[in-house]
């Protein structure tokens, strides 16, 4: 695995106000319909293996729906919600000085924690947009590790147009190519990659496959 | 790259059964269990408030095996195995259970770790933290539960719930041999 290298990218148009908060809760409840051509790749990837159980993990918002959808495909689903589990102030750390850093070998001996090469795909949704800096690049090599070679990964990314107000989304599985996003306003988007920083980021990876939406928004399928 | 805002810095804020048992949502919640059936329909009240159900109070702690043979309402802290087989469980908001678990179905307020099987249902409410993995034919998860393992649907009955019913399925008969035990010990 390569060295970590966080010098990504980070650019956006956007207010960057957090007046938007009320706006945004009312909006919390309700779900978009999405069409998702990366998401329907992702699908085609699952199908026409051996005949041992496949596992998938869910790295976004627990979604019974995608539980249902993926237990219905005869998989067996693992979800654990990254984004959220990080935004636990007990990994920061604080110097004597009061400088804070993010206690990131600590998340991942208490965070997924698998052993390797169990995944037979991973959905990482919009996770790496709204991770603190220091989780990105190690949690890609965890990824990697936990998956099979092979293996699937379906990642979305935001473009520059959005904002750090950009919700962070639940993703719902509806049909092997669409999705229901439902906002989730209490976390916000901490930075946005361009194609070559994704390529980069997911550079040990064997290839990377890009989708453009009509909202600019990009879905990647790695394969390990 | 942009400042987060305060409520960014707040501790786990969406997980709410890790926070502790005086927060408002928590006594808020316990309070429900307490209320008579005509202020608060929901079944779970009705079950706690049953005669036939068996009740272990918050403050109770118990470090090694719980079995039994009716239905049981579960508030405190267990650590261990608990199992009660063709019976239902309720985890209450202050429960904080370390142990498998095995019922026939299981409802989960408070936080779980470890694995958890259930023959037929398992519902995960909006104030739960699972930390485990769910071996079951139905689940229910509410959108708020915090949620951390794998789940494996029982060949057969495959059933995932997206939506929280509203009725829980209700406890079987009430078994007259009542055996908790706890024994000391990890």
């Amino acid at each position: 695995m390569s060295s970590p290298n966080h010098s990504f990218a980070r650019w956006f148009k956007g207010t960057g106000s957090a007046d938007k908060k009320t706006s945004e809760d009312a909006k919390a409840a309700q779900r978009t319909s999405r069409r998702s051509i990366g998401l329907g790749e992702f699908m085609r990837c699952l199908k026409g293996t051996g005949e041992e159980k496949l596992s998938v993990l869910d790295l976004g918002s627990t979604s019974p729906t995608n539980i249902a959808f993926l237990t219905d495909l005869g998989v067996r689903v693992f979800t654990e919600d990254i984004v959220r589990a990080s935004k636990d102030q007990g990994y920061v750390v604080r110097d004597g000085e009061g400088t804070e850093t993010f206690d990131v070998d600590r998340f991942f001996k208490e965070n997924l924690s698998y052993p390797e090469n169990q995944f037979d795909a991973v959905l990482v949704w919009d996770a790496t947009d709204y991770l603190p800096e220091p989780l990105v690049k190690p949690l890609v090599d965890r990824i990697y590790s936990v998956l099979k070679p092979h293996g699937t990964l379906l990642a979305f990314f935001h473009d520059k147009d959005a904002g750090p107000d950009m919700p962070y989304c639940r993703y719902h599985i509806v049909q092997p190519d669409t999705l229901e996003m439902e906002a989730r306003p209490s976390l916000r988007l901490q930075r946005v990659f361009n194609n070559r920083h994704v390529e980069n980021l997911f550079k040990d990876f064997a290839s990377r496959k890009f989708f453009l939406g009509r909202d600019n928004f990009r879905e990647v399928i790695i394969v390990r | 790259m942009w400042k987060a805002r305060p409520e960014d810095n707040n501790p786990m804020s969406t997980n709410p059964a890790q926070a502790t048992t005086s927060t408002p949502s928590n006594a808020n919640a316990a309070s429900t269990f307490n209320m008579p059936p005509k202020d608060n329909p929901k079944t779970n009240t009705t079950f706690s408030d049953r005669a036939d159900v068996g009740h272990i109070g918050k403050s109770v702690v118990i470090r090694g095996e719980l079995t039994g043979n009716e239905d049981l309402y579960l508030d405190g802290e267990i650590e261990g195995n608990i199992d009660l087989r063709d019976h239902k469980l309720v985890i209450g908001p202050n429960g904080k259970i370390k142990a498998t678990i095995t019922a026939r179905d299981i409802v989960l307020h408070g936080r779980v770790e470890g694995n958890v099987s259930a023959q037929e249902r398992v519902e995960l409410k909006k104030s739960c933290t699972l930390i485990g993995d769910v071996s079951t034919s139905r689940i229910v998860i509410e959108d708020g539960a915090f949620f951390k393992g794998a789940i494996d649907i029982k060949e057969g009955q495959n059933r995932v719930e997206p939506k929280k019913s509203s009725a829980s399925t209700g406890a079987s008969g009430f078994s007259a041999s009542t055996s908790y035990s706890a024994s000391s010990g990890s």
